[in-house]
């Protein structure tokens, strides 16, 4: 796979590195949180407590969390099935994402949507999508909506920008550059973020499409602007993302990222990973990019041993937790079946009610 | 007071009416604005609500009905038209998984409040990419409603309160009905989603039916008063819901049932209507339910050939004849 990694630990950035220590702890915090998550998520699968498939997303936390940082809670997010990230780095309390890996009624859809439809309304999370590229066609209506919001309906400003993510395998969907064309036909403030791990399963990115050496290629016929950023240094992402978030936020013209990341696991639970080398895996952990921010933060902000350590410990009490809450977490009851089908009774339908985070806080 | 209208006037002042009324909704879709409706349906509507609010799309299916789902998330209230549902299909993972599961899937968090709007069946020797009844294709996915309106006055009144609905509404249009007219209040009303309604009356058979084959079930209905059999024609109005306790009701009078489906004859609407009076009213029949389809095959250009295809008058006919044990 073609791949080159830009930037040490100590280069200069410019923007990220301009943000308050606590800021950037929050952003390493975020990552650790994921990992932990994806960690103890791949032993509750093997112990059969999470069933369906489970896609981790270990090696690409810097993607979401430098992404998300850069945007505001407001801005619509809409992603693909490898979604557990993007909805804890926009704040989705862990808990209620395991409880819904789990099928429990504590889970963030009830128990509904399992581990690849992560929704969150209250922040602005449009979900988990579990077919490739289908998200794409509603990202761009998230983002026609804001659009429509401040041009017809509040005469406002509020100016929201959506993110669409999609994986390197939802380059080759017809409902990605359909969206595409249609997000520039019509304007639209949105930025495709394509998160090229490699591989769409087996297929390494250039046996799935055209121009895998340079995949900014893909925004040229749409007139977008676009960038092609290092995905294993959270700093190069939010600095490479910013400006065109806010080029976007200023336009209301759409965008497109290639994040160049690598998973370190496999596609799903059931994948041998025939397809790669292990001297490959191994060059990419080198670049683990929680390992990489932890030196940076070590190095340029003080971050002491031991208060790394007390970071690592809270994030594994934090998980500890979420799992033995979402294990208490009932089963749905059997009448949830015929709950949220509708929104109305009828026939058998009992009508529609929200999950269970969204009556606290 | 009431006026005579086109049943694509009908359309339009539904669709303008919840547009004043809700600025929330929109209606997008291909040659809707400046063309002014490739059937024109949405004649004058730009020059009323202007280029944010009625929009044309390039030929994108897939991308413009999921743009459409994906703004209902956000809490408006898309009209998406299809210039014909039979181009549908290319969107289909987006009307058919994104729509109707978007609640369910979401843990009650987003409703779609959507209306896909088209002209549905047979338009006249179109051939068979374009002559898609998509009724049977779809109406069995859980989640979606779907209505068929017969005249002007249920085209109004059903698009109205599908506008209204917060689920995803599949409403199917004929483009053979567009330039019938009918007569439509004055007044501002609305038709309930799963309510059918009788379009004749007689004791001595039910003939159910949905949208444009009714006609045919009418022209049968008095061709077979000549003779002396009176029927009962129901319009089911919308068939997700389906209001079976009207049929039956129907049926429990008249002890004789056939129904007529435009789609065709396997796994289709007409087989699930007939199922379901066979449930209903097992006690009450004198005979199984007869069904009237479109054939088992691709619809064909030669006019001909088409007439034949389709359901009509003289199949109907002879359905009752046969179901009553006339002839
Ligand atoms: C339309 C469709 N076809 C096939 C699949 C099966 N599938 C699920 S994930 C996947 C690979 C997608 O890879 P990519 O988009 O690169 O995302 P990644 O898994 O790398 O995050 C495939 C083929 C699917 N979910 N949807
Ligand atoms: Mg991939």
């Amino acid at each position: 796979m073609p791949m080159t990694t830009t930037g040490r630990a100590t280069e200069p950035r410019s923007l990220a590195a301009k943000l308050s220590n606590e800021t950037l702890c929050t952003w390493l915090r975020d990552m650790l949180l994921i990992r932990e998550f994806e960690v103890r998520s791949m032993q509750a699968y093997q112990n059969k407590k999470i069933g369906g498939f489970l896609h981790v997303y270990i090696g690409q936390e810097a993607v979401a969390v430098g992404t998300i940082a850069a945007a505001t809670a407001r801005d619509p997010v809409i992603t693909a099935y490898r979604d557990h990230a993007h909805a804890l780095a926009r704040g989705t309390e862990a808990r209620y994402c395991m409880a819904e890996m789990m099928g429990r009624l504590g889970g963030c859809a009830k128990g509904k949507g399992g581990s690849m439809h992560m929704f969150d309304r209250r922040r602005n999370m449009f979900g988990g999508h579990g077919i490739v590229g289908a998200q794409c066609p509603l990202g761009i209506g998230l983002a026609f909506a804001t659009k429509y919001e401040d041009e017809v309906i509040d005469g406002g400003a509020s100016r929201r920008i959506t993110l669409c993510y999609f994986g390197d395998g939802a380059l080759n969907q017809g409902s990605l550059h359909e969206s595409m064309n249609l997000a520039g036909v019509l304007n639209l403030p949105i930025i495709f973020i394509c998160e090229n791990n490699g591989y769409s399963m087996g297929t390494a990115t250039a046996r799935g499409t055209t121009m895998a050496e340079d995949l900014t290629a893909k925004a040229v016929g749409y007139g977008f602007e676009s960038a092609s950023i290092d995905g294993m240094d959270v700093m190069a992402v939010y600095d490479g993302f910013m400006p065109i978030a806010e080029q976007c936020r200023e336009t209301s013209r759409p965008a497109f990222v290639e994040i160049r990341t690598y998973r370190f696991k496999g596609h799903s639970m059931s994948d041998p990973r025939k397809y790669r080398t292990k001297d490959e895996e191994q060059r990419y952990q080198a670049m683990d990019p929680i390992e990489r921010f932890t030196k940076y933060m070590a190095a340029e902000r003080g971050v002491t041993e031991d208060e790394h350590e007390a970071m690592t410990r809270s994030v594994r009490k934090e998980i500890r937790e979420a799992i033995r809450w979402a294990e208490k977490s009932p089963h749905p009851e059997l009448g949830e079946l015929y709950r949220d089908v509708y929104t109305d009774i009828w026939g058998p339908y009992r009508g529609t009610s929200g999950p269970e985070m969204h009556d606290k806080s | 007071m009431t006026r005579t209208i086109e049943y694509r006037d009908a359309l339009r002042e539904a669709m303008s009416e919840e547009m004043r009324r809700d600025q929330r909704v929109f209606l997008m879709g291909e040659e809707v604005a400046e063309y002014q409706g490739a059937y024109k349906v949405s004649r004058g509507m730009l020059d009323e609500f202007g280029p944010h609010r009625v929009i044309d799309t390039p030929i994108s299916e897939t991308g413009f009905a999921g743009l459409g789902i994906g703004a209902a998330m956000s809490g408006l209230r898309p009209i998406i038209e299809f210039m014909s549902w039979s181009f549908s299909l290319v969107a289909a993972d987006q009307i058919l998984n994104n729509a109707p599961k978007m609640l369910y899937m979401s843990g009650g968090q987003f409703p779609i409040p959507i209306v896909f709007r088209g002209n549905n069946g047979a338009g006249g020797q179109l051939g068979s990419t374009h002559s898609w009844c998509v009724e049977s294709l779809y109406a069995g996915v859980p989640g979606l409603k779907m209505a068929i309106p017969f005249d002007a006055y249920d085209a109004k009144g059903l698009l109205k309160t599908a506008i209204r609905d917060d689920n995803p509404v599949f409403f199917l249009e004929s483009e053979r009905l567009l330039g019938i007219k009918g007569e439509v209040p004055e007044e501002e009303y609305l038709i309930p989603l799963g309510q059918a309604t009788l379009r004749r009356r007689g004791d001595d058979c039910t003939i159910v039916g949905f949208g444009r084959p009714l006609y045919f079930c009418l022209e049968a209905a008095e061709a077979l008063a000549r003779e002396g059999i009176e029927c009962d024609v129901v319009d089911g109005r919308t068939i997700r819901p389906l209001d079976i306790d009207s049929i039956a009701e129907s049926v429990r009078r008249t002890n004789y049932c056939v129904v007529v489906d435009q789609s065709w004859p396997f796994a289709s609407i007409g087989a699930e209507v007939a199922a379901q009076v066979h449930e209903h009213c097992f006690d009450d029949l004198d005979n199984h339910v007869i069904r009237v389809h479109s054939d088992d095959v691709p619809a064909p250009y030669a006019y001909n050939l088409e007439q034949e295809m389709l359901p009509n008058a003289r199949k109907i006919v002879e359905a009752v004849r046969a179901v009553t044990y006339a002839g």
